[in-house]
């Protein structure tokens, strides 16, 4: 085996077991640009391995490598010693690596238990399914892991975190050894993110790796055991978490100082006499939410917390006017007003950034200028015709302003890193100049870099007199956000925490 | 090669404005195979055809396969809205039939109506088809493949009941001049495709409508939740493509010389190869009106190639479909964009 010089000194040890899968050096470029210039990673039998970068660090190429995805162009890849070279991956499969994405590939019309065992279903006679044994090993498999998941449930009836559970579950049913898991918590709650990590420790426990990619720090510091940072392509940093701090993590990660991470500004004093910007009164919608009665300055960021399905969502959309059968009062500066389309919402001055950037957010064909130009249309046109010139200018403005990095304003926006389509969307709904800004999930799937930059502009927004209510399942991002915080809970009118400063638990704890 | 592609796409832009370059390099290379391959394809395709038969390059034969070509390329524009907007409009055949009937019945008779009135009427039936259309399937949620599946056995009943089943001929000879005329020697019909080609170019390139189209078609919950009033953008897509249905209706039944109860069956189909094979995807958001224009050029030309190659016109379906097939398959862009 090479030397490692790179490695922190005293971890992994000489005398260790014998490492489940070695990288080292791994090399590929797309027609003479490289995409990774050194990829590196040792992974111990019994361990949960962060791999930590930003967009564009190279961790997705090398991982498509590592599951015979993606070819490479040099380095050694060893798995139990020995050498190997993964043309498809289903080869990688048969050699024990299994990954977990987040895009989701569930065929919506069968059932879980078929879902699992796609192309494996035990048979009868050779030919016919046999659905009895097929949903006794699937309910066996669902039960070992907690997951409170029917095997004859169809899988278009399940919630998103729900099919992801599936997704965890189809991963462990090749008896994979080493498994990857990309973002696997991005769409999924609170709990459902307690049971996730459960079944990874329980995998653990029985001597199998576990390279496990996110953004939330927090999640690396509750989970992993190693880490190894990429950045620019190339291999940073490896060593074990219990030696390290988060600052130490987000500087390798960034290659810089991180600036204070959240908010710099003192939290907002309301007088009296100013006029709020929006109140709801006895505001509920059948069963998504309970009632909501939250008065909003300008100046302020509420932060909403709770779990998967409690309705805080549901409660953004409507505001926006995408929800129908919405009861109780809405006031903008104090006047009542009904709003029932985007349109309307508009009007009042409010913005609404979706958790669902490519499915409800982003025109993926389309590029950055029409994307960001969209709603401001009606501004910037002349009897119907667009003011190209005028388009032009606007879309300059917010490319520069948050940075938005692409060879050219004419890229259609599906080609781009998560961050910098997050920055599109808000581009375009700064250029409608809103004064109330609705974000769900706003750093959802993106990196460190670009997520500094995301509170950066919250701030500068709310210090020129706007107001945030923010949607947010990362713990630490509501309380440091946020002036004050509203907890969502399925059935239960919200609950606002407005003395003092809550710690991690007692938010959780709301919530459940 | 697909993988490549697309992950050079995704890692570049993130590392940083110095490895930009060679993106954008990439992504206009890939454009302007995509926009102009079709191009190249037509105007090989004409001097095959010129090498294997003199007839091809007459004046007179390019105006004629102009005119042949003006109905399915007026018809093909409407579909490409409709397409670009992520639908379909299976019902064209049957409204160009339905129209052409009312204008014919308004053109013949001892007294018959002066030609404006006969037009107005023709393009007004095609505008309230296609609007049921846009409603029914934006405002009721009926897939657009249904809603317009309706519609073209609806409006076919409408022309037999309407026509009883019967020709209408005898038709004023200022409306057959919408058929027949010509203006410095190009026939109107001609004409009229021009006209429709340069207008909806314009709508689709220059128009905040145009935006909207591409908005809702790539990505219908988006342009919502951006503020777009998507149904009025679909019933107006729809609305279009019916009016243009209804003015190849008044063309097709001037050129026949008598309104025909069965005209312009399977019509639809002829319009949406056309699109698909200059490169609108049917996953809508992506594809331009330049692209249908040279689509049914193609399918014009093909036609009246084997025409003079001597090729029988059940062979001639056959080739059409192969081409269709392969225009998709050999389009560069395409697995760019999958």
């Amino acid at each position: 085996m090479k030397q490692e010089p790179n490695l922190a000194p005293g971890h992994l040890p000489d005398n260790g077991p014998p490492l489940l899968l070695s990288a080292d050096g791994v090399t590929k470029s797309f027609n003479g640009v490289p995409a990774l210039r050194n990829g590196v990673l040792k992974l111990r039998p019994g361990s949960v391995h962060a791999l930590c970068g930003g967009n564009g660090a190279g961790k997705s190429t090398f991982l498509s490598i590592l599951m015979g995805i993606l070819q490479r162009d040099g380095g050694d890849i060893q798995v139990d010693g020995r050498e190997v070279h993964f043309k498809n991956p289903r080869q990688a499969l048969e050699a024990g690596i299994s990954i977990i994405t987040q895009e989701l590939s569930p065929v919506k019309g069968m059932t879980v238990a078929e879902n699992l065992y796609l192309g494996r279903e035990p048979r009868r006679l050779g030919c016919f399914v046999n659905h009895g044994r097929l949903n006794a090993i699937a309910a066996e498999l669902l039960d070992r892991l907690g997951f409170r998941i029917q095997p004859t449930s169809l899988m278009s009836s399940l919630s998103l975190a729900e099919m992801q559970l599936v997704e965890i579950a189809k991963a462990l049913t090749h008896d994979s050894r080493i498994l990857i898991m990309d973002e696997p918590t991005s769409a999924i709650g609170q709990h459902e993110t307690e049971l996730l990590f459960k079944a990874v420790r329980q995998l653990r426990s029985i001597g199998a790796g576990i390279i496990y990619v996110t953004h939330r720090m927090t999640e690396i510091f509750e989970l992993a055991d190693d880490y190894t940072v990429f950045r620019d392509g190339a291999f940073v940093e490896s060593g074990a978490i219990r030696d390290i701090d988060r600052r130490h993590l987000i500087r390798q990660i960034i290659g810089r100082d991180a600036a204070s991470q959240f908010r710099s500004v003192a939290p907002v004093t309301v007088k009296r006499e100013d006029r709020p910007l929006l109140e709801t009164r006895h505001y509920a919608c059948g069963s998504k939410f309970g009632e909501v009665n939250l008065t909003l300055h300008p100046g302020e960021v509420v932060g909403i917390y709770g779990l998967l399905g409690s309705g805080r969502s549901e409660f953004l959309q409507s505001l926006f006017g995408l929800e129908a059968g919405v009861k109780g009062e809405l006031r903008m500066n104090g006047e009542a007003v009904r709003v029932r389309s985007p349109q309307d919402a508009m009007k009042q001055g409010m913005a609404l950034v979706t958790e669902d950037r490519k499915g409800s957010g982003l025109v993926l064909p389309l590029s950055i200028t029409e994307n960001i130009a969209m709603s401001s249309l009606d501004r910037w046109s002349i009897a119907g015709f667009v003011n190209r010139r005028q388009e032009a200018q606007g879309v300059q403005e917010m490319v520069e302003k948050f940075k938005i990095r692409a060879a050219s304003v004419n890229l259609p926006v599906q080609y781009m890193s998560g961050g910098n389509q997050q920055k599109v969307v808000l581009g375009r709904w700064l250029q409608t100049r809103p004064r109330l800004l609705l974000l769900d999930e706003p750093t959802r799937g993106i990196d460190e870099g670009a997520k500094q930059e995301i509170y950066r502009f919250m701030t500068e927004f709310t210090s020129a007199g706007g107001a945030i209510i923010m949607v947010s399942s990362e713990v630490d991002e509501v309380l440091g956000m946020s002036d004050r915080v509203l907890v969502f809970r399925r059935g239960f009118p919200c609950r606002e925490s407005r003395d003092g400063p809550l710690t991690r638990e007692e938010l959780v704890h709301l919530a459940a | 090669m697909i993988t490549n592609t697309s992950n050079v796409a995704l890692t570049t832009p993130a590392t940083g404005s110095e490895s930009a370059p060679s993106l954008s390099r990439r992504q206009s290379t890939m454009t302007y195979v995509h926009q102009y391959g079709i191009i190249v394809a037509f105007f090989l395709l004409c001097v095959g055809l010129s090498l294997s038969s003199e007839y091809f390059l007459t004046p007179k034969n390019i105006i004629n396969v102009l005119r042949q070509t003006s109905i399915n390329g007026i018809l093909a524009i409407g579909m490409t809205l409709v397409i670009l907007a992520r639908g379909i409009d299976l019902s064209v055949g049957s409204v160009l039939a339905l129209s052409g009937i009312v204008a014919a019945s308004l053109a013949t008779g001892e007294t018959p109506q002066p030609a404006w009135v006969a037009v107005t009427a023709g393009l007004g039936v095609g505008l309230a088809c296609g609007l049921v259309n846009g409603l029914v399937i934006s405002r009721l949620s009926v897939p657009p493949f249904v809603a317009t599946l309706g519609m073209l056995s609806v409006a076919r009943g409408l022309t037999y009941i309407y026509s009883e089943g019967m020709p209408i001929p005898d038709l004023s000879q200022s409306f057959l001049w919408l058929g027949q005329g010509r203006i410095w020697q190009i026939p109107v019909p001609v004409l009229f495709l021009a006209a429709t080609f340069i207008i909806f170019w314009v709508v689709l390139n220059k128009t905040v409508f145009g935006r909207y189209i591409y908005a809702v078609g790539g990505n219908e919950r988006s342009a919502r939740t951006a503020g777009i009033g998507t149904k009025k953008v679909l019933v107006a897509v729809y609305g279009l493509a019916g009016m243009l249905a209804g003015l190849g209706g008044l063309i097709l039944t001037a050129r026949t010389t008598a309104g025909l109860p069965q005209a312009g069956q399977s019509y639809e189909l002829d319009a949406i190869a056309a699109v698909v094979i200059g490169g609108t995807s049917l996953n809508g958001g992506v594809g331009t009106i330049r692209g249908t224009l040279f689509g049914a050029l193609i399918i014009g030309v093909i036609n009246n190639g084997l025409d003079l190659l001597g090729v029988s016109s059940f062979y001639q379906q056959v080739v059409k479909g192969c081409i269709i097939v392969c225009a998709v398959l050999l389009d560069p862009a395409r697995r760019f964009r999958d």
